[in-house]
């Protein structure tokens, strides 16, 4: 029977009510006394040297409180990158300035040339559309290739290239890397590009900047997945605030799916503008300005190579892959294709051998970070993609192919600098061909081939790192922090609890599947705890929410904060009972002698804490709070096998999903209701990738898919009722709570397996030229495709 | 948006009265107008709602067997009352956008506007209808001149448009995955004294009859008589969606199923 409550239980999501009912508090539900609005006017060319800007026309409209330029931030820092990558020689990445307002240049469409701040958010848009610029109109860089020839238009002037770094991985090990594939019995290779992607959370981004001109403290309200970095960085980078006058809050925010991490210009900007006006200043972005502000995901071209020998054994991996940074970096955007991509070459594979090469570029377009998965969707696509072809350039079936080479003794240290604590990926293979029923493909393929459609199985295994990460170990790979997380635990006098975690949620269920962990361990009701999360003038200094790490690193915190009052609260047991401490057992809220019937409730001892009459004062402090910092150990390691099987309309090229089945191994699950709406939702960009989505610029850097009109999001009728199963689990070995995490899963796991779908489908159709097509699978690309 | 004077006149007479002042601008349900206006790319002085005027709303048919519909008919009602006197023709409004636009939006702001992707140009010009306005009637082989260009002189309001029914008609629609306008969209309408076969989303100049298709469908009316004919790809629209040669293909292949769904 399914527990009803505590960890393992599908507890509703106590937050659904007010987001259900129309009672969320979001940013720009936010509206402060004597607020004025600001419009930023960008740049609607790629690239430009700015000449000038005449302003004097739109001073004079109605309304306009003050236009600000890039002069007014002369003096100010610029945007901060949060990552420093090495290259293979040894020397930093190239870093460019990135300033609040254009100096200078114009860098891509949309890049804030002016910002007007007015009474009203309509009369800041007419004064903007009012000023004069003169932007002498540059070649732009887009294509990746194209900005590394030598002679490229540079997006840095400062600049030596468009080359941001040139990162080999691990660089010792190239000479054997090329030595194996000289030895190779069969080489398999894929190019493969990995389209770019626009994040597109529901709620846009919004920041509303206050200042008190009393205490001289700053308060910015931000749709943000991290307050507490945005803090710090802003504080400490931008505009010299230190954190003690500075408070950032993200309230309720709605979907983030990384674009929400990074710390954004108009967030500065308000906050710098408040202080100026010494009045509340609002941003609210609209959606088509989302599209040319929000930082995008993926773009990576890759080539990729896989040696094998004889007897079918990987023997060594190779790929050379241009990543797109846009024309600024973006706050971890370095860290992307290396950290998070070649780290993870290895798969669910053991390949003695990995080189991974990649070249990060700057492009006249939006920049580039970290989106749903960041980097290891871009692995888990290329290598399950190429073991896909590679099986069926040998005649092999590929599920056998994949399970021949699976990593199965653990730990297990890759060649690419990780170590996999636990795993076992044939239980989530034989999981997933039990789901999918594969021996009846056949049978629905006939089916389909009496329809007039051409069916397809794709299979893919995938493994990812997350619950980042081990401060120590990220240190040394060029992050400029730490990512550990926090917990304070405030139990009150009578018994409830309030949780104040760095985490952040932003449509994850924090605040239900934290209360259940706690409830777990003290034995009290669910109902009896709090979650507090979001604003740093009430929250421990922590990391924020990403990189599927808050049940991991951030319920960690909480556990072991949690411990820390269970420990004290026992000691007040055994006071309250005249016990040892050591002999005081909790169960259910009830505190107990072990081996007599003496017993106080929870709600004594709290009690007992606060009003401290009969309470051992000489040795412990009165009082029921307590507050730990965690950091992990290792990278968790979340594994599963997926499965797509689609039906190809050969007249169209059309496709169409019919099943999709995800069988993954998160390692102990808290919330299982919450877990599988995590996967469906990846699985829902995932399959959007794969099919449907893509930022396209033309040659000028003109974005073409800038509205819904030109970028496709899956709707619910584009995709199937999904199977999905996590109950295969190896419990992470190095946390407390022994989970790994699941929010990116979904979206790294699945593209591979909708294109292979698709490639299997055209095979079997008799199609066999077709090797490969990029993303988006678009009804055109796939007929394309067909015709050879 | 810009600020814009409102008129809901009554009758079309007022109408026509409102849209003669300077930079007035027709206002049918507003699903392309109003987002346009929203993003500040239109700024008329005043809009004119022509959505008050009984007489420029509803489905009857007159003494010719023509199913008339009002200009300011909405999509929704099309659904509803068009279903038992042209079947394809309801089935096609059915498929405009989502509910929320299906009841605002009308046949005479679509065709007035004329969308190179609109699905009604599609059923208006296979069908042979009359576009009947407040000073003249002008046949859908006259009206669509173009992408977005129509025979409407300005302030010229579509008052009904009047549907010669076909003996068997159906309109296949490959939408676009993002808009979920049509890629490509074909209606084929089978009448006594022939077939007429008109295309929408496909073209540079918008809606056309690919008459080679009518041709053949005239003498065999099954998918098979136009599995020998090819569409020029010249005119066909190129852009991220679609090369010209996948639309001329589809053209095809969509007026295949557009037959054969017929029957």
């Amino acid at each position: 029977m399914p527990k009803d409550h505590g960890i393992g239980a599908s507890s509703k999501r106590r937050e659904d009510v007010r987001f259900l009912t129309g009672r969320g508090r979001y940013t720009d539900d936010i509206n402060l006394y004597g607020q004025a609005y600001v419009h930023f006017l960008r740049s609607d060319v790629a690239h430009g040297t700015l000449n000038g800007i005449d302003t004097s026309e739109a001073e004079g409209m109605p309304g306009v409180i003050r236009i600000f330029t890039g002069k007014d931030f002369e003096g100010v820092g610029g945007l901060p990158c949060g990552w420093q990558v090495t290259d293979k020689h040894g020397n930093p990445m190239q870093e460019p300035g990135h300033p609040i307002l254009a100096q200078g240049k114009v860098r891509h469409v949309g890049d804030p040339i002016a910002a007007v701040v007015a009474e009203t958010a309509a009369q800041a848009r007419s004064a903007a559309e009012a000023i004069a610029v003169d932007i002498h109109e540059l070649p732009a860089v887009i294509d990746m290739r194209k900005a590394l020839e030598p002679g490229a238009p540079k997006v840095h002037d400062d600049l030596d290239s468009n080359l941001c770094y040139d990162w080999g991985f691990v660089e010792e090990n190239k000479g054997a890397v090329d030595e194996a594939f000289s030895k190779a019995a069969h080489v398999t290779t894929l190019e493969l590009v990995n389209n770019r992607l626009a994040p597109n959370a529901m709620e846009p981004r919004v920041a509303v900047g206050d200042y008190a001109a009393g205490t001289d403290d700053s308060t910015l309200y931000t749709t943000s997945q991290n307050p507490h970095v945005i803090r710090l960085l802003m504080g400490a980078f931008v505009l010299g605030i230190p954190e003690h006058k500075l408070r950032v809050v993200a309230p309720d925010v709605g979907g983030g799916f990384g674009s929400k991490i990074f710390h954004y210009a108009e967030e500065a900007f308000c906050t710098f503008a408040a202080k100026q006006l010494k009045r509340p200043v609002k941003w609210t972005c609209s959606r088509s300005e989302a599209f040319i502000s929000d930082a995008h995901g993926r773009d990576h071209v890759t080539k990729i190579e896989l040696a094998l020998d004889a007897d079918n054994n990987f023997m060594a991996i190779r790929t050379d892959t241009c990543a797109n940074m846009g024309a600024y970096l973006s706050t971890f955007a370095p860290s992307v294709p290396t950290w998070l991509h070649g780290t993870l070459m290895a798969g669910n594979y053991k390949t003695p051998l990995i080189y991974v090469n990649v070249k990060a570029v700057f492009t006249n377009t939006v920049p580039v970070d970290a989106y749903r998965g960041a980097g290891r969707p871009e692995a888990t696509f290329q290598l399950e993609r190429l073991i896909d072809k590679a099986a069926r350039e040998l005649g092999v079936d590929p599920v056998e192919l994949r399970r021949q080479n699976f990593i199965t003794e653990f730990p297990y240290a890759t060649p690419v600098a990780v170590e996999y604590d636990t795993g076992d990926y044939h239980a989530t293979m034989d999981k997933l061909l039990i789901m999918i029923d594969r021996d009846g493909f056949d049978a629905r393929a006939a089916k389909s081939k009496e329809a007039g459609k051409l069916r397809g199985l794709g299979i893919n295994c995938y493994i990812e790192a997350c619950g980042i990460a081990p401060s120590a170990l990220v240190g040394q790979l060029g992050a400029r922090a730490g990512l550990y997380e926090s917990a304070t635990v405030r139990v009150n006098a009578t018994g409830g609890i309030v949780v104040m975690t760095g985490s952040h949620s932003h449509g994850q269920g924090h605040e239900t599947s934290f209360a259940q962990v706690v409830a777990d361990m003290i034995g009290i009701p669910e109902a009896q705890i709090e979650i507090v999360h979001g604003d740093t003038a009430n929250t421990p200094m922590g990391m924020g929410t990403y990189g599927s790490r808050s049940i991991a690193v951030g319920g960690s915190a909480m556990v072991r904060a949690t411990e820390k009052i269970i420990s004290k609260a026992k000691k007040i047991a055994a006071h309250l009972m005249e016990a040892s401490d050591s002999d005081i057992e909790l169960k259910d809220g009830q505190f107990t002698v072990a081996g007599t019937d003496k017993s106080v409730a929870w709600g004594d001892v709290t009690l007992a804490a606060y009003v401290p009459h009969n309470y051992p004062l000489t040795e412990l402090e009165p009082g029921l709070e307590e507050t730990a910092f965690y950091d992990p150990n290792n990278f968790t390691y979340p594994a599963g096998a997926y499965a797509c099987e689609v039906e190809v309309d050969p007249e169209t090229g059309k496709v169409k999903i019919c099943s999709f089945a995800a069988a993954d191994d998160f390692g102990n699950v808290i919330n299982p209701m919450i877990v599988s709406g995590q996967v469906h939702g990846g699985l829902a960009q995932g399959i959007g990738q794969a099919l449907l989505e893509n930022v396209s610029y033309d040659a000028d850097g003109q974005l073409l898919s800038a509205s819904y009109m030109d970028y496709a999001m899956p709707r619910a009728d584009d995709l199937p009722f999904y199977q999905v199963d996590h109950s295969c689990v190896t419990p992470c070995t190095h946390n407390p709570l022994g989970v790994k995490g699941c929010g990116e899963a979904g979206a790294i796991g699945s593209p591979p397996a909708v294109v292979n779908a698709v490639i299997d489908a055209l095979h079997r159709g008799g199609m066999t030229h077709v090797g490969h097509i990029d993303m988006p699978l678009t009804s055109a690309r796939v007929w394309t495709a067909m015709q050879g | 948006m810009y600020n814009f004077e409102f008129a809901k006149p009554t009758t079309i007479a007022d109408a026509v009265e409102a849209l003669g002042h300077e930079e007035a601008q027709a206002l049918g349900g507003g699903q392309t107008l109003l987002p346009t206006m929203k993003q500040r790319l239109a700024a008329p002085a005043t809009l004119v709602s022509l959505n008050a005027i009984p007489e420029m709303i509803g489905v009857c048919l007159n003494d010719a067997g023509e199913v008339c519909i009002g200009g300011a008919t909405t999509h929704a009602m099309v659904v509803r009352e068009a279903a038992a006197h042209y079947p394809a023709l309801a089935a096609l409004a059915s498929h405009i956008g989502d509910p929320a636009v299906r009841n605002r939006g009308t046949i005479g702001g679509s065709l007035a506007n004329n969308d190179p992707s609109a699905c009604y140009p599609a059923a208006a010009l296979a069908s042979g209808a009359t576009i009947k306005t407040n000073t003249r009637d002008i046949a859908a082989d006259d009206y669509f001149q173009g992408m977005f260009e129509t025979a409407l002189n300005d302030g010229e309001i579509i008052t009904e448009v009047r549907f010669p029914v076909p003996q068997t008609a159906n309109y296949q629609k490959f939408v676009q995955p993002a808009s979920r306008f049509a890629l490509v969209g074909v209606f084929v309408a089978q009448f006594a004294d022939g077939v007429r076969v008109a295309v929408t989303g496909a073209s540079s100049d918008g809606v056309f009859r690919w008459t080679e298709a009518e041709a053949a469908l005239s003498g065999d009316f099954s998918k098979s008589a136009v599995d020998g004919l090819s569409v020029p790809s010249g005119s066909m629209i190129s852009d991220l969606h679609g090369s010209g040669d996948y639309r001329a293909h589809l053209v095809k292949v969509m007026t295949g199923r557009a037959v054969a769904a017929a029957g």
